[in-house]
This record gives C-alpha cells, structure tokens and sequence, in this order.
C-alpha cells in the first residue's frame, strides 16, 4: 500500500490532459524525451517538466541506455490510481442497486393506487 | 439498470451519471423523504442510517448519520439546500462533521426523464483540488474496508 502523499501525486499527475497522453504514447512501447515531445507543440523543456512530474508520481521510469534514457511506463502505479475511480464507482453501484429494488417498490405500489 | 458512470470533468469536480427504470418524481422522493432516503443511501455494507432529518425548502438543513452495525462508528453529514426545483433539480451544501478535506462542496441532482426513463447526473464541486482528489481516495478506503469485511464474513461462515 502507497503512502497518501504518493497517492496525492499519482491522481495530480493524472489530472493534466498533456501527461495523459505522454502516458498513453508510453503504453504503446518506452521513447525517448524528443520522441515524446514531437507530437505535442511543445519545447523540449516544457515536456521535460511533465516528464519530471510524471517520474516523482513513479507512474514512468527511465531506462538504461546512456544516451536516449528512454522513459516506460509503470503500468502498475497507473493502475493503483485508475483503481480509486473504480472503487468510488463500486460505492455508489451498492446504493443504486438498492435504490432501483426501492423503485421498483415504489411504482408496484404507484399502479396499485391507479387500478 | 445502465453503467454508473464517474469521471472528473474539472480539477474539483466529481460527477456520477446513472440510468434508472422509472419516472424521475420517484428518484426525486427517494433524494429527499426521510423514511426513502434510509433504505438506500447506505454505503458499504454493515452501515445504517439511524438519524435522517430533511427540511426540504430552500435555506432548509439536512442532517444524516450513519453507523456501522458492528463496531458503533459514527459519520455524519449535513448542509443547506441552495435551489430545489421538483422533481429535476436539488442543489445543496454538504460537509462531513469530521470532514477531512477543507471547505464545503456543493452537490447538484439533475434527473432527466425521457420514455418512462430518468438519467440521473450528479456533480459534487468541491473548494479546491485537495479537497476533491481526497474524497476520491477515501472512497478507495471504504471500499477496502467493504472488502475486507465480506472477506472476514466469507472467512466466518467456511469455519
């Protein structure tokens, strides 16, 4: 289990619409930083900030290789996070599931009254 | 009926989009009478709602608190409703009496009918960032908690 300040980064991170696509780029093989940077208008910099965010959240990692020190994805930080909104969601399916049987309930008796 | 959906459409914002089988006047009664209220608005399992107070007019206040069966955990929420327009608009404040995010949200149903239908969106806006990816997370611990406690049941009853 994470800390809470790690998952605080994590779901920050994720919340900029840049570092979702670099991250999605990364889910289709390791690139290297001007890979990354090419198809978003943006400086060579600017991306190295995402990737420095990106990095501190652990959801990527650079690889060996001297030179290109290409950056890969930890797909299994990603899924921690991705797992928060599926548990949210999971909380609220229990309470509708009971609120449809109420409903149900509720127009029986409805046609009840009109009959 | 129909995916629960939730997504994130800004940086404080959490919306839950659901489709129910029937006129939304019900979804409507079953937001904001008491007696309807307590019978599904419970979260995980093992909770109940003893205390569920309504006083449904504008600047009116709200006031739940659950409690776990087993242990005698308490959680309490409450709030003011800002705008109420039956059966398709409820606005509302809402705080945790112990919240551990800062400031308050502010919660709007919208429930829309079609066909016998009701898709129900409901967006909870909270004062900033922290706030809202806390709540996030606290819904992962409930949830773990939940688990947890189907597993211990699941675990008593192969004994």
């Amino acid at each position: 289990m994470q800390s809470p300040d790690r998952l605080d980064a994590t779901f920050a991170a994720l919340a900029d619409p840049t570092r979702r696509a670099i991250l999605a780029r990364l889910a289709s093989g390791q690139a290297s930083v001007t890979e990354l940077a090419q198809p978003f208008a943006m400086s060579q910099p600017a991306i190295s900030k995402h990737l420095k965010v990106l990095e501190r959240a652990g959801l990527i990692s650079r690889g060996r290789e001297a030179q290109r020190r290409p950056r890969r994805l930890e797909a299994k930080r990603l899924g921690e996070a991705t797992r928060w909104l599926e548990r949210y969601r999971r909380l609220w399916e229990g309470n509708y599931r009971r609120l449809d049987a109420l409903l149900e309930e509720l127009k029986a008796k409805e046609q009840k009254w009109e009959t | 009926m129909g995916d629960l959906k939730v997504t994130t459409p800004s940086d404080r914002e959490i919306a839950i989009t659901r489709v129910f089988d029937a006129p939304r006047k019900l979804i409507f009664d079953a937001h904001t009478k008491p007696e309807l209220v307590k019978r599904w608005l419970l979260g995980p399992p093992g909770w109940s709602m003893p205390v569920c107070e309504i006083d449904l007019r504008v600047g009116g206040k709200y006031r739940w608190v659950w409690r776990h069966d087993r242990d005698g955990t308490q959680m309490g929420i409450g709030g003011l409703y800002r705008e109420i327009a039956a059966p398709e608009r409820l606005v509302a404040t809402e705080k945790f009496d112990e919240a551990w995010y800062p400031g308050e949200a502010l919660n709007t149903l919208v429930l829309v009918e079609q066909g016998g239908r009701t898709t129900l969106t409901q967006t909870m806006l909270y004062e900033s960032r922290e706030a809202r990816d806390g709540v996030l997370k606290s819904g992962m611990e409930k949830g773990l908690a939940a688990s947890y406690d189907r597993l211990a049941e699941l675990l008593a009853s192969t004994r």
